[in-house]
């Protein structure tokens, strides 16, 4: 089954690392994708520019409106992807566990729409 | 027992078996469920006139396998052409699947306690796929309307193969905590037919029973699990007194007041057979330390002559094992009735101050009605009346349940007099 696991944290603990910080995270990040390659597991992956950066649009009557931001302003913000191939729920849950996020944000474990996915 | 009767019983025995095969087989819990479900009807006729079967376990399964099979021909449209009535069931068909009947329950209660299921939706998905409840005994139970419990089912059964939640039984690694998140449903089902004084007699009845016999199941699955022996052990102790913990009028009785002459001797001397295979698995843990407990209340003549002394070193292991307001309160109860002297009432009493005056637990004591009521028997037995009348009713602000209430007031108004 193909999970896509999104990856929730406060944009701000990032962005106050120190330099020693950030390039330890960097390295804990190469290494935990090296490993969900290595696996066989990892589909794609891909970290997102800040909210900052984010534009949200809706259509209704038929006029597009265009925001600024986000859709809800929240405590941790999607930070980033994985879609990875797993066996079932356990095998996801456990490559979840090894996301660097993990630490200090959450990680919501979403299979993809599947043909005959039951109702509700 | 009616032959209808006599039926049920067998349905609800055989229900969780024969759905973890087809469930092992097909793959698909609702077309598991469903093919019961018609097997079931099926039996229901049959058995009847013609008797029930040798295995009803194994007669139930080949009809449901044979259903399930009919279904999954229907929805391939090519095939509707076939659907046609099977011949019966022979004999020797049922015999021979008897021995392929594999016993897949331990995969299907591992699943259903999957952690990424709500606590909720476990407890009923394990009722209602193991125990064989009905949805509408289910939202009885838990005071639910109907539709919502058949809801809450339904989600779970779609979560399940939408999110990929495996069936079987977790390696290794995983199983501690799997283990011990299937252990604490079983005693919420337990204690929600055992603890709360809603819902109707009858139910709660049931709710004991099947938190009873799944809690065997699995200890005869899972035989060198201490840890599930101790459960099975503490639930039949705790059983052993449902008859006299609650007076005509539903009031609870304390232990100290309840007639023990009417608790069920058997099922005190199972659970401590339980109990004494669990221990000599060598692995303590919680459930075994508090169905010792259970079990030296149940031993004792009376309250007085309980052994104090020995349920107070338990209550010690559990504080370490799992500490909290609760086990403190116990135990330093334990420790001021081990004595029987002033002295003793006097210990007890200030390991209860002392908590008072621990930053966690002070926070805690001072919504917690048995804390007071606990301080104010000991200041009781201390003949200190002025400051027992005092704790009384700090503990009757507190305490919401009538028939404690009673006792408090009752209790409050012998030191006034005094």
């Amino acid at each position: 089954m193909k999970y896509l696991l999104l990856m929730y944290a406060d944009e701000a603990i990032i962005s106050n690392y120190s330099k020693e910080e950030f390039l330890a995270a960097s390295k804990t990040w190469s290494d935990f994708v090296q490993d969900v390659t290595d696996a066989g597991v990892l589909i794609s992956n891909s970290g997102l520019a800040p909210v900052a950066n984010a534009t949200t649009i809706r259509i209704r009557d038929g006029k597009t409106l265009i925001t600024d931001g986000p859709f809800a302003e929240t405590h941790e913000q999607l930070g980033g992807y994985i879609l990875v191939e797993c066996k079932d729920l356990d095998e996801a849950i456990r490559w979840a566990e090894k996301v660097p996020t993990a630490q200090y944000g959450s990680l919501e474990i979403r299979p993809l729409w599947f043909q005959g996915l039951s109702n509700w | 027992m009616t032959a209808a009767q006599q039926i049920e019983k067998i349905f609800r025995a055989e229900h969780g078996r024969v759905l973890a095969a087809l469930i092992s087989r097909f793959g698909d819990f609702d077309l598991a469920e469903d093919a019961l479900q018609d097997a079931l009807v099926n039996a229901l006729e049959s058995w009847e006139t013609s008797g029930i079967p040798d295995n009803p376990g194994a007669w139930l399964t080949t009809v449901a396998r044979r259903r399930a099979l009919d279904r999954l021909r229907r929805t391939t449209s090519l095939e509707r052409s076939l659907d046609k009535l099977d011949p019966p069931v022979s004999q020797e068909e049922y015999e021979m699947d008897d021995a392929q009947f594999p016993d897949d329950r331990l995969k299907l209660m591992f699943t259903c306690c999957h952690p990424s299921l709500a606590l909720e939706a476990q407890v009923a998905l394990t009722l209602h796929t193991l125990g064989g409840l009905r949805t509408p005994e289910i939202a009885r139970a838990f005071l639910v309307p109907e539709p919502t419990m058949a809801q809450r089912l339904a989600r779970a059964r779609a979560k399940i193969r939408n999110a990929g939640i495996p069936y079987r039984v977790p390696p290794i690694d995983l199983l501690p905590e799997r283990l011990d998140a299937l252990l604490a449903v079983i005693y919420l089902i337990f204690n929600e037919g055992y603890a709360s004084t809603s819902g109707d007699e009858p139910i709660r009845k049931e709710l004991c029973e099947e938190a009873i016999r799944l809690g065997g199941v699995l200890a005869a699955l899972m035989p060198e699990s201490a840890e599930t022996r101790g459960l099975l052990a503490l639930m039949l102790l705790h059983d052993s007194r449902r008859k006299t913990r609650l007076d005509e009028d539903g009031q609870l009785v304390l232990l100290s007041e309840q007639d023990r002459s009417r608790w069920d001797r058997a099922k005190i001397k199972a659970g401590i057979e339980v109990l004494d295979e669990a221990l000599a698995l060598n692995a303590p843990g919680p459930y075994q330390v508090q169905a010792a407990i259970s079990a030296l209340h149940a031993e004792a003549p009376s309250a007085e002559a309980t052994d104090w002394r020995q349920i107070a070193a338990l209550y010690d292991t559990l504080a370490k094992m799992m500490p909290s307001l609760v086990v403190e309160v116990n135990r330093a109860v334990a420790v001021a009735m081990a004595g029987g002297t002033p002295e003793g009432l006097r210990a007890g009493l200030q390991m209860l101050l002392r908590l008072q005056d621990q930053p966690d637990s002070a926070r805690q004591v001072t919504g917690y009605y048995p804390y007071y009521a606990a301080c104010a028997d000991l200041l009781r037995r201390l003949e200190q009346h002025e400051a027992a009348a005092q704790a009384y009713q700090r503990a009757l602000s507190l305490c919401g349940n009538k028939a404690e209430r009673a006792y408090l007031q009752r209790r409050l108004v012998e030191m006034l007099a005094s």
